[in-house]
């Protein structure tokens, strides 16, 4: 009893923090365990919390013996929501950006909440997003996408004509290549979703370009494509002509609905293993060359910069990565005794083989359980159980794809390409678990 | 009715062999061929041969005004970049050090991707809104400030593709990767040499947003 009226107490002064705090309804208040967890939590931690903490307070109402008020009342009907949004209660799942980044939001990145997922699927609405001129809205009527070049026959496909060749439907991770990318000089940013976050894996249905070209035909001097989006960016990446008739795709749904606005809506290019900036967004032409186009994105951009000067030019694959996402710098461990480790992996030369798991800062390591579906070119899960006492941990993973790469560390690739690169970093992290349980992004050197 | 005999001939042989000939090439017949003229509306793209430059010309000296009025509110008056946005100009040496900027000048190696790219997307939100002489001069301009080429120098559809910039040389291909020691699929499990000591902290650095900071 005693301990409920402590908590009443500490509910209504929540709440009163809550009110002041949530005057500005558009700022997202994010639950930040690491202060909840911390028994003397102090002013400024309990402002942080407010929304969320109310949430996460015990109701003893709602508690056995005690009927609770969602048994007692109804609840809405089913023309309440005819588009269904996640409980209230997870409105700290969400995208979120790094202001600072960036000139402008609209040409910027977001990243996906992966601390909060689980399995392997994105959901649509969480999918990171990176634009270079803002979202474009394209009413689908008016989408056209043209085919031009050293084809047989230069032409144009309405979205219907798209959807009446025959179809793929596959899941592929798109990663951002400069995912990561502020980690290469020192751990910088303390999150998971910062730091592995430019990281999506949904299903695509649409056409592959080697069913599309049956109907252009393909003259033999062909040898690369220059995809091009209708967006403010105009985006423009080449791809060779290999990659386009393996298996790239035209696609115009997503986990089973169409494309998001600012996923690509209403055809975006899906280039699996490769980095996300060839995904070409809002594609509106596809041109057949001999030659690479040499576009601002492949040359100025998505070049890696080595330390004599010299930068690696389509470097396209994204190499074999994982992390463990709980316990991460956004999930601490909140009790004592079992846990289940849980994290990603991928690969852009196929399918994961096998994660190993490390807790003392890579002197030892267990292999982890993978589980099915483990895809080419996607997202695997991995679990591990293991017991917390309260002692210091050193958390990282590492994957092993199916042509035996061993995901790095970050010391090797800096030693091969010094710490300017920007892009592909592709190294294990580490999260140091402290004896709070709190968890920090941090450098082993 | 000799005439009329040529007539229906001529009338086999140019529209309806040829579109026989097409339909039985196409194994979907979907879509429709492509006018010149909606061609020639979206394919905007130069290559580094200067391949699709459009007819036009500027110089730096036009250049310069188009570039105050259309650029320097962002890229400033002479492409050192206002706030985070990107600068154009200088940099040179700069690519082996500790910190490499990247502009038109020191980092780009063709002068068809400065046009290709300015044409399509810029001013930042009024993309494609200037004509192919505005685009040469800007381009002539910012050439000619990171002093590639000379402040009269007509730049053109013709010789775009000959413009030879200073790091055309500084990219290397092929992908070399994979580059690291491990593909065997084999790493240590037990007893690794690896260190533990930790060098750096996230939460030392003190950037991460937090979204609500009282």
């Amino acid at each position: 009893m005693v301990k409920n009226i402590q908590c009443l107490e500490k509910c209504l002064f929540l709440k009163l923090l809550g009110f002041a705090l949530g005057k500005n309804k558009n700022k997202k208040i994010r639950l930040n365990r690491r202060q909840l967890l911390v028994g003397t939590a102090s002013l400024s931690a309990i402002a942080l919390t407010s929304k969320i903490s109310n949430s996460q307070e015990t109701n003893p109402n709602n508690l056995p013996p005690n009927v609770p008020e969602w048994t007692s009342e109804l609840g809405v009907g089913v023309d309440a929501n005819p588009y269904g949004m996640p409980s209230e209660f997870e409105n700290n799942v969400i995208r979120r950006n790094v202001e600072w980044l960036t000139a402008s939001t609209e040409s910027s990145v977001n990243f996906t909440p992966i601390q909060d997922l689980e399995g392997i699927v994105t959901p649509n609405g969480l999918c990171f997003e990176r634009h270079h001129g803002g979202v474009s809205v394209i009413n689908p009527r008016d989408y056209r996408l043209m085919i031009n070049g050293l084809v047989d026959r230069e032409m144009i496909f309405t979205l219907d004509d798209l959807k009446r060749f025959p179809q793929t439907n596959k899941f592929y991770f798109l990663e951002c290549a400069a995912n990561g990318g502020m980690e290469w000089k020192g751990s910088q940013l303390n999150g998971c979703q910062y730091t592995f976050g430019m990281v999506h894996n949904v299903q695509y249905t649409g056409v592959k370009l080697s069913d599309l070209i049956l109907e252009t035909g393909l003259k033999s001097k062909a040898k690369w494509v220059l995809a091009e989006g209708s967006d403010s960016s105009g985006m423009t990446r080449s791809i060779p002509i290999e990659k386009i008739l393996d298996d790239c795709v035209i696609a115009w749904a997503m986990n089973g609905e169409a494309l998001r606005p600012e996923q690509g809506y209403p055809a975006r290019l899906v280039v699996p293993g490769w980095e996300g900036n060839m995904w070409v967004k809002w594609l509106r032409r596809l041109e057949f060359g001999d030659m690479p186009y040499m576009t601002r994105e492949e040359t100025s951009k998505y070049t890696d910069l080595l330390p004599d000067g010299k930068a690696r030019m389509f470097t396209w694959v994204m190499d074999a990565k994982s992390v463990v996402t709980s316990p991460s710098p956004e999930k601490s461990i909140l009790h004592k005794g079992i846990h289940q480790l849980r994290g990603l992996a991928w690969s852009g030369r196929g399918k994961i083989k096998r994660v190993d798991v490390s807790l003392d800062g890579g002197k030892n390591w267990q292999t982890a359980k993978l589980h099915d579906p483990v895809m080419s070119k996607s997202l695997a899960r991995f679990t591990l159980p293991f017991e917390w006492n309260g002692q210091e941990l050193l958390v990282q993973s590492r994957a092993i794809d199916e042509t035996n790469y061993v995901q790095p560390t970050i010391n090797e690739l800096q030693k091969l390409r010094g710490v300017n690169s920007i892009y592909h970093n592709n190294s294990i992290a580490t999260w140091k678990v402290n004896k709070d349980g709190t968890v920090d992004n941090v450098r082993l050197g | 009715m000799f005439a009329l005999v040529k007539k229906l001939l001529i009338f086999l042989l140019i529209v309806i062999i040829p579109n026989l000939l097409i339909a039985e090439e196409r194994k979907f017949n979907l879509g429709k061929i492509a006018t010149k003229t909606e061609i020639a509306g979206w394919d905007i793209d130069v290559r580094p041969d200067g391949l699709g430059a459009p007819i036009g010309s500027g110089s730096a000296i036009i250049g310069e005004e188009v570039y105050a009025e259309q650029c320097a509110s962002c890229h400033g008056d002479f492409g050192e970049g206002l706030d985070r946005w990107p600068e154009l100009v200088g940099g040179e040496d700069s690519l082996d050090t500790h910190d490499p900027v990247k502009t038109t000048g020191s980092y780009w190696p063709y002068a068809s991707t400065m046009y290709d790219y300015i044409y399509r997307a810029m001013p930042f939100g009024v993309a494609q809104s200037l004509t192919h002489d505005e685009t040469y001069q800007v381009v002539a301009y910012l050439l000619y400030m990171n002093e590639i080429i000379e402040e009269d120098f007509i730049l053109n559809d013709k010789n775009i593709g000959k413009i030879k910039m200073p790091n055309v040389e500084g990219f290397l291909m092929p992908d070399p990767r994979p580059d690291i020691a491990n593909i065997s699929g084999n790493p240590c499990m037990k007893n690794c040499n690896s260190p533990t000591k930790i060098i750096g902290k996230a939460r030392d650095i003190d950037v991460t947003p937090e979204e609500e900071k009282s």
